[in-house]
């Protein structure tokens, strides 16, 4: 009898571990579901050049059709799945339709936090996840008004350098004092509140939302935390994003901000792993749980949770995922790469050091905890991003006082 | 439309029709050659993208940019014709073209 694996989710997690399962020799069925109606494609030109205009849809895809046809993937899109029994190993869909599986991949990514304050349901309110979202609010770059974005997060600022260079009014709000406060230090922060200022931004820090105002349930202005107004023509809300875990909770897998699994991708259930933004994992590098939102995260997780299923299958052991996290983010001519994953602020033991670039608008923020390497924050310095990325699987310690020396070559520190 | 032909570093020969417009790793994974992992998709922050450019097609393929150059200087076995191919855009005068892949990305 042919084993069934099943992937519920069919975005770059999903897509990640399908392709893995079967180059590591899964020979059963890989059904690949997904409750969008496109086939797998890539999340971050929807704020970049996608949502600029520079960018057809078809090159969104990550894959072409034939890769499916001839990886034998059955596609399963426009269908949401409901619920998982795990004693009976079947799936619910919505119509109620039933899908047995062997082995199951959870890969439901992190959909945007929704705001619930009075207006937030009025047309003219944005959201950014998905393909569809971001033609929606293509169509309002070329409206005349204001347009506030809530939240100075990567996809916040993204979406605010993409509107000011369509030559639209933005304002972007930020309760906390820095922009990026959650994933970036205060010199990376620092910079791009200064970046955006520059590029005409009305950057209002320390400042949050209070209400939608409409006219006919529709946007027109909003009321924020210090009491003032502000009319607008739409809100784009970016305050982040949650695991989507509910059917793996409600299936009694555990769950803690992500479905939470081993450093194999395994889940509480030995038939059930879990990959890219909806994954709590433990890292064994920096000895902490991590659940990362990025691209490089989705696919290398992606990779070990298919891997897995496929030597499950195969009564073969495990490999375990311990990539280096890495992201990027493009504003304006401005390129930021993050290497490794950067302790929370105000960690005991953690030192960092700026390192100017080469070029003008240019330098690197290294980070350690006790003398390791953590991280490193390169703004248009693709070199100190390489060079760090290397220094910090190396699991040296570092001498900062050579980084911070820019006459000192990065190669030299390698 | 160009005519593009990717050679592994085992010798194996790819030979696609690219159309205007798309990047020349673009135009790799429409066409499932393999060895070009590309995982940012083309923003020039991954470096897994990277080729040898023939050196018959170095003047057609136009510079690198900076940022391009300073990746490349990390990437595997950098050479002199070293290119991330979600650099190089695909135009009809680039019909012929012939690129080597390294032996491993990253
Ligand atoms: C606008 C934007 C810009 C970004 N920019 C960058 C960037 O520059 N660099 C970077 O590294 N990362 C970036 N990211 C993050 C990156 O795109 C994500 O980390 C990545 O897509 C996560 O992959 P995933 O497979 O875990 O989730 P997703 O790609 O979100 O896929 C999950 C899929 O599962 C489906 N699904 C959910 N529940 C169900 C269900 N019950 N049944 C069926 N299907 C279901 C969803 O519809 C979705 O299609 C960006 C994200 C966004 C939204
Ligand atoms: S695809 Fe990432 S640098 Fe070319």
């Amino acid at each position: 009898m042919t084993e069934t694996l099943a992937i519920i989710g069919a975005g770059q997690a999903g897509l990640s571990a399908a392709a893995s399962a079967r180059q590591e020799g899964f020979e059963g069925r890989i059904r690949l579901i997904g409750a969008e109606a496109t086939p797998p494609y890539q999340r971050p030109p929807l704020s970049k050049a996608y949502l600029k205009g520079e960018f057809e849809i078809d090159r969104l895809h990550l894959k072409p059709a034939e890769f499916y046809e001839s990886a034998d993937i059955e596609m399963d899109l426009g269908r949401r799945i409901v619920a998982i029994d795990r004693d009976g190993k079947t799936l619910t869909d919505e119509a109620g339709a039933e899908i047995a599986y062997d082995r199951l991949i959870i890969a439901t990514g992190a959909p945007p936090r929704r705001l619930s304050l009075p207006g937030a349901d009025a047309e003219g309110v944005f959201y950014l996840r998905t393909l569809k979202d971001s033609d929606a609010l293509r169509a309002i770059l070329d409206v005349d008004g204001t347009i506030v974005v809530v939240g100075a997060g990567y996809i916040g600022l993204e979406v605010a350098a993409v509107a000011r260079a369509a030559g639209r009014d933005v304002t972007v709000l930020e309760i906390a004092d820095q922009p990026l406060k959650r994933v970036a230090g205060p010199a990376v922060s620092a910079f791009f509140a200064n970046l955006h200022r520059d590029e005409g931004v009305d950057l209002r820090l320390g400042t949050g939302l209070e209400e939608i105002e409409t006219t006919h349930a529709r946007v027109s202005g909003v009321r924020l935390t210090d009491g003032s107004r502000l009319p607008c023509a739409a809100v784009l809300v970016g305050v982040g994003a949650a695991p989507d875990q509910g059917i793996a909770a409600d299936a009694g897998l555990d769950c803690d901000n992500g479905v939470l699994v081993d450093e194999t991708a395994l889940t509480s259930d030995p038939a059930i792993w879990a990959a890219g933004d909806v994954a709590n994992f433990p890292s064994p590098f920096y000895g902490r749980r991590l659940r990362l939102e990025s691209v490089p995260n989705a696919i290398e997780q992606g990779k070990a949770a298919g891997t897995n299923a496929a030597r499950a299958a195969a009564g073969r052991d495990p490999i375990v995922y311990d990539a280096l996290p890495w992201f990027w983010s493009d504003q304006y001519d401005v390129k930021l790469q993050t290497a490794g994953a950067r302790p929370p602020n105000e960690t005991p033991g953690m030192a960092e050091v700026i390192r100017p670039g080469a070029a003008g608008r240019s330098f690197s923020v290294w980070t350690t905890l006790n003398g390791a390497l953590q991280s490193v924050d390169a703004i248009n310095d693709p070199a100190a991003f390489l060079v760090g990325k290397r220094l910090i699987a190396a699991r040296g310690n570092i001498d900062l006082d050579a980084l911070a020396d820019p006459s000192q070559d990065l190669k030299s520190l390698l | 439309m160009a005519k593009i032909t990717y050679i592994e570093s085992n010798g194996a020969e790819h030979v696609v029709e690219a159309q205007a417009g798309v990047s020349v790793m673009e135009a790799a994974v429409r066409n499932m050659v393999p060895g070009i992992d590309a995982d940012c998709g083309g923003a020039c922050a991954c470096a897994t993208c990277h080729v040898y450019v023939d050196p018959d097609w170095l003047d057609k393929t136009g510079k690198r940019e900076s940022m391009e150059e300073s990746m490349l200087d990390f990437a595997y076995e950098p050479k002199d014709n070293s290119r991330l191919s979600c650099q190089i855009t695909v135009t009809d005068a680039l019909d012929g073209l012939v690129v080597r892949l390294p032996e491993q990305q990253g």
